[in-house]
Parts: C-alpha cells; sequence; structure tokens
C-alpha cells in the first residue's frame, strides 16, 4: 500500500493529542466520583464545570443548558421523546415534523412515536437537499408540538438555512430543534442568533472521544428524562458522569471554538480541491449544495459503477471512504437521502462520500483523486452498463427491465 | 462488510472477466436498479463443453466475487454439469456469504442458465426442452 488516506471523517474523526492529553488524567488518576461531597472527587466536577462552559461558548448558549449525554442518538431521543413525554399524551399536540434526509436517530426515533400514537409529517427536500420551506411552512399546525430538522446532512453536507426555520417555527408558534452533529465544529453555530431551541451534537465528529455528546436545550423548555436515576445533569440525564469523555468533548468545543476560523478555510479548500479532480472523470457529478455545504464532505454519483465495489477496492489501495448503494445498506433501496434528492436508483447506487477533516493534507487529496479515477476506470472496464453507455444503446433497456 | 478471503480474493483479482468475442452463448441478468447486472459469455464446443467464459459485472463486491467464481467452476464443464452448479455451491466454494449478499450468488447461477438458454435458442432449440421448465421465481433467466 503505497499510503493510508482516512477520508471518513463523517463516519468519525481521530482523537486530537489535545483532546487526548486532556482526558488522559481522568483515565488514571482522576477517578473520583463528581457528586461526591470529599475533595478527592472536586477535581472532576470542576472538570465537568469547565467542559459545560466551553461547550456552552461554542454555541453561545449559557453553561446550565448543557445536558452530556452518551452522544449523538441519545440528544436526538431526549429532544424528541423527553419533549413530547413531559406533556403527556396530549391530543392538541401530538404532531412532529421532520424532514426525508435526517441521520436515523430522528428517523427511527419518529417512526417509534408514531407507533405509539403521535403523528409525524416528513417535509421533502429539493435535488441540492434543501429543506422545501413552502411545504413546512403549511405542515405546522396548532398541533405541532416540535420541527425537527438536521443543521447539515452527513451524506451530501447541505447546510440548512436554521435561522429562516426557526423564524418561521416561532412565527407559527412551535419549537425548532435541530440535528447538529455534522455541523458543530463544522461552521459557525450561535443558538441565541439562530433562534435554535435544541441542538443535538457528538464529541467524535470533532476530534473527541465516541460514547459522548450533549443536548443544547433552551432554558424554560421542559424535558423528561429517558433515563431516571441520581439526578445527574440537573436530573435531566441520571448516570454517573462520563467524566474523562465529558473532558474530551469540552476540549474538542473548546479547540473548535477557538481555531475554527482557521482550518475551516483550510479543510474547504482541500475539499474543493478534490471536488474538481473527481468531477473530472466523465459521467461523474457532485451531489448536495455546491457552495452552502460542509467544509469537509465531497459527495458524488459516478455513473455505470456501484458504490460498495468502489469503497471495497479504495480500501485495497488504502483509502476509508463510504457509499450510500443498496448493496452497503443491506436492502434493494440505496440511502433515503440519495432517494430523497431525486435520484433514480442506478444512479444512486454509484454515489461516495469522501470526507477530509484538518489532519488531511494536499498530498492525500492527490492520492484520492489518483485512485478513485483509477479505480472507477477499473470497475467500469468491467461493467456491462459501462459497455451499454459506450456504445450508445438506451440504457433503459437495462434499467427498466 | 464481512467477506471471506476468498471472496475479497476473487474481488480483488477477479478470474476471467472481459467479453468473449466469439462466444456462441451469452446471458445477461438483473437489473441497474437492484444494483447487480451480470453478462456471462460462453464459447461451447460442438460436443456441449464449456471450451471458454468470460463475465462482465456492475455490482457490489460478492457479485464481482460469485461471478469470478462461477466462471472458474464451469469452464472445462458440459452443459449438463454447468446446469447443475448451483448458488450454494457457489457460496461455498467462497467459504461462505454474508446472508444478505446471497442473492448475489442466485445471480451467478441465472447468468449461467440464461447463456446457455441463449445457447439452445441460436440453435433453433426450445431451451425448456433441454433445461426443465422454470419455476418463475426469477424474472431475469432468459428463458422465456
Amino acid at each position: 500500500m503505497e499510503r493510508v488516506v482516512y477520508s471518513d471523517n463523517a463516519a468519525t474523526t481521530p482523537i486530537s493529542k489535545n483532546v487526548y492529553n486532556a482526558m488522559l488524567p481522568y483515565l488514571t488518576t482522576g477517578y473520583g466520583n463528581p457528586s461526591s461531597l470529599y475533595s478527592l472527587a472536586r477535581e472532576e466536577k470542576k472538570a465537568l464545570d469547565q467542559a459545560r462552559a466551553y461547550t456552552a461558548e461554542c454555541l453561545n448558549c449559557s453553561p446550565d443548558e448543557i445536558i452530556f449525554t452518551s452522544g449523538g442518538s441519545e440528544a436526538d431521543n431526549l429532544a424528541l421523546k423527553g419533549l413530547l413525554f413531559a406533556r403527556g399524551f396530549s391530543k392538541e399536540k401530538k404532531q412532529i415534523i421532520t424532514s426525508t434526509i435526517e441521520h436515523h436517530a430522528i428517523l427511527h426515533t419518529c417512526e417509534f412515536l408514531e407507533r405509539i400514537g403521535y403523528e409525524v409529517t416528513y417535509i421533502g427536500v429539493d435535488g441540492e437537499g434543501h429543506i422545501k420551506m413552502d411545504e413546512l411552512e403549511q405542515a405546522i399546525s396548532d398541533k405541532t408540538a416540535l420541527v425537527s430538522i438536521m443543521a447539515a446532512n452527513n451524506e451530501i453536507g447541505t447546510i440548512q438555512d436554521l435561522k429562516a426555520i426557526a423564524d418561521l417555527c416561532h412565527k407559527k408558534g412551535t419549537l425548532f430543534h435541530t440535528d447538529a452533529v455534522q455541523a458543530v465544529g463544522h461552521m459557525h453555530i450561535d443558538v441565541k442568533e439562530m433562534g435554535i431551541d435544541m441542538l443535538s451534537l457528538s464529541a467524535h465528529k470533532i476530534r473527541g472521544p465516541k460514547g459522548v455528546g450533549a443536548l443544547y436545550c433552551r432554558k424554560g423548555i421542559h424535558l423528561e428524562p429517558l433515563i431516571h436515576g441520581g439526578g445527574q445533569e440537573n436530573g435531566k440525564r441520571s448516570g454517573t458522569e462520563n467524566v474523562a469523555g465529558i473532558v474530551g468533548l469540552g476540549e474538542a468545543m473548546r479547540y473548535a471554538h477557538e481555531h475554527m476560523d482557521e482550518y475551516l478555510p483550510y479543510v474547504a479548500r482541500l475539499r474543493d480541491r478534490l471536488i474538481e479532480g473527481v468531477c473530472k472523470i466523465p459521467y461523474t457529478q457532485l451531489t448536495g449544495d455546491p457552495v452552502n455545504r460542509l467544509p469537509g464532505t465531497a459527495s458524488f454519483v459516478i455513473e455505470c459503477i456501484e458504490g460498495e465495489s468502489l469503497v471495497l477496492r479504495l480500501d485495497l489501495a488504502g483509502i476509508a471512504s463510504s457509499t450510500g448503494s443498496a448493496c452497503s445498506t443491506g436492502s434493494l433501496d440505496p440511502s433515503h437521502v440519495l432517494m430523497a434528492i431525486g435520484l433514480p436508483h442506478e444512479i444512486a447506487h454509484g454515489s461516495l462520500r469522501v470526507t477530509l477533516g484538518e489532519q488531511n493534507t494536499e498530498e492525500d487529496v492527490d492520492y484520492l483523486i489518483e485512485k478513485i479515477t483509477y479505480v472507477v476506470k477499473t470497475l467500469r472496464d468491467m461493467s456491462p452498463v459501462w459497455d451499454e453507455k459506450m456504445s450508445g444503446e438506451p440504457m433503459l433497456k437495462l434499467f427498466d427491465k | 462488510m464481512d467477506y471471506s478471503e476468498k471472496v475479497m480474493d476473487h474481488f480483488a483479482n477477479p478470474r476471467n472477466v472481459g467479453v468473449l468475442e466469439d462466444a456462441n452463448a451469452v446471458g445477461e441478468v438483473g437489473n441497474a436498479k437492484c444494483g447487480d447486472i451480470m453478462k456471462m459469455y460462453l464459447k461451447i464446443s460442438d460436443e456441449g463443453v464449456i471450451t471458454d467464459i468470460r463475465f462482465k459485472t456492475f455490482g457490489c463486491g460478492a457479485a464481482v466475487a460469485t461471478s469470478s467464481m462461477a466462471t472458474e467452476m464451469v469452464k472445462g464443464k458440459t452443459i449438463s454439469e454447468a446446469l447443475q452448479l448451483t448458488n450454494k455451491a457457489v457460496a461455498e466454494a467462497l467459504d461462505g456469504l454474508p446472508p444478505v449478499k446471497m442473492h448475489c450468488s442466485v445471480l451467478a447461477e441465472e447468468a449461467i442458465h440464461a447463456a446457455i438458454a441463449d445457447y439452445y435458442k441460436r440453435k433453433g432449440l426450445n431451451p425448456e426442452e433441454f433445461m426443465g421448465t422454470c419455476d418463475m421465481n426469477c424474472d431475469s433467466c432468459g428463458k422465456h
């Protein structure tokens, strides 16, 4: 293998040195339980407070509006179930509105809520993955308890106009939650200025550890906890705190807040270089919004090849990437996001997502372009679909069988 | 995806890839919508022996590996031997496939059947007389 390039940063990121160093004391000597009274546990309590302060600073909220969780999925579950359960089953407020391109942490939670009697309305998106605002406006009614729309999409990188969505929700008298797991640390987020009521985030997408995340919940919004017990996290999430993990999250948030203006333009430049190079491959197109997209996310559909084969062959060349093809999802359908933006099945099967981080280099990008180009050519050489396309025969013959 | 070493070997170094210009039996199964298409090219001698074989596949790692393995298993075999090849045998020869990928081995079996059906059709014969009637469980074997 000539090189190893980790370029699946939307899946997870490597822990940074500063996060590792910040966590280490709490995996060794700093083992005290933050709830204890004695001095041995005081450091741990202070460390939690500091992490909470860093997280709040990065989002521009108050530290007591941060609830640490086991990750982004728990934060999403807490936002949706916690809000509805706090109100009891209310006939008046029993509708949730979300989008067709959400992460499964939202979609499967919504499916569960539907099973127990709530109503869920799914808002569609345009070809670039933007929420249809007119559809959203029409869907919000007196019975809407919450609108949950992701800040930025994990597959195609499209960033939503959060302020516009929040304004619309508030104008129509409902609350707005955003799953910002892909967005935090990758774009500027100010919950006050944007008008966000609840926001989910995860540490391991911003070079922190796995198994820890947080929910920002604006003061005054009452949530029923998902985990009852000793009353940690202001009674909203019981269980002895994952101190080392939370410290890691705090340090990752501090770093993001202080250095975002340096690394975001750097990562975006790498991404643009990658997009330019890969789009030179014939019959290849970028998916998602070409401008308002996550700085590290390059996502494509490449015709006449299948995504799993592409990802496996790139892996043989030392490259970590991902795809939304059916063969990767374990069903006959490609990813719901690629379907929602209106791609035909046969095109969506050839999807590739490459997500860069600040640890990637220009050399990495050039290697990615070289290998992706080579592997696509290899796979097309053995693809009967490519032969059909090149012979000028109508592809419909194959696709409409 | 949890692929065996054999699957990865046949995926990374597929045997018998390409087009056989003088093929006298060609079968294509699957569809692009589902993400798998296999096309098999066979050269069958007057004695009914598969003397050469090539394939082209659009699909996942398992689709490529099962195509490759199936071509190796029927090369040099007679038509009737080739018709005995089951998807299970292909999967076993690859040291197993993940359950969600078993349909790829079915496609490999069907592709060979489709090519042999094409061989009979080219001779002006009814494939069903030689291959039996179809259970109609698939829609792409080419016998119909």
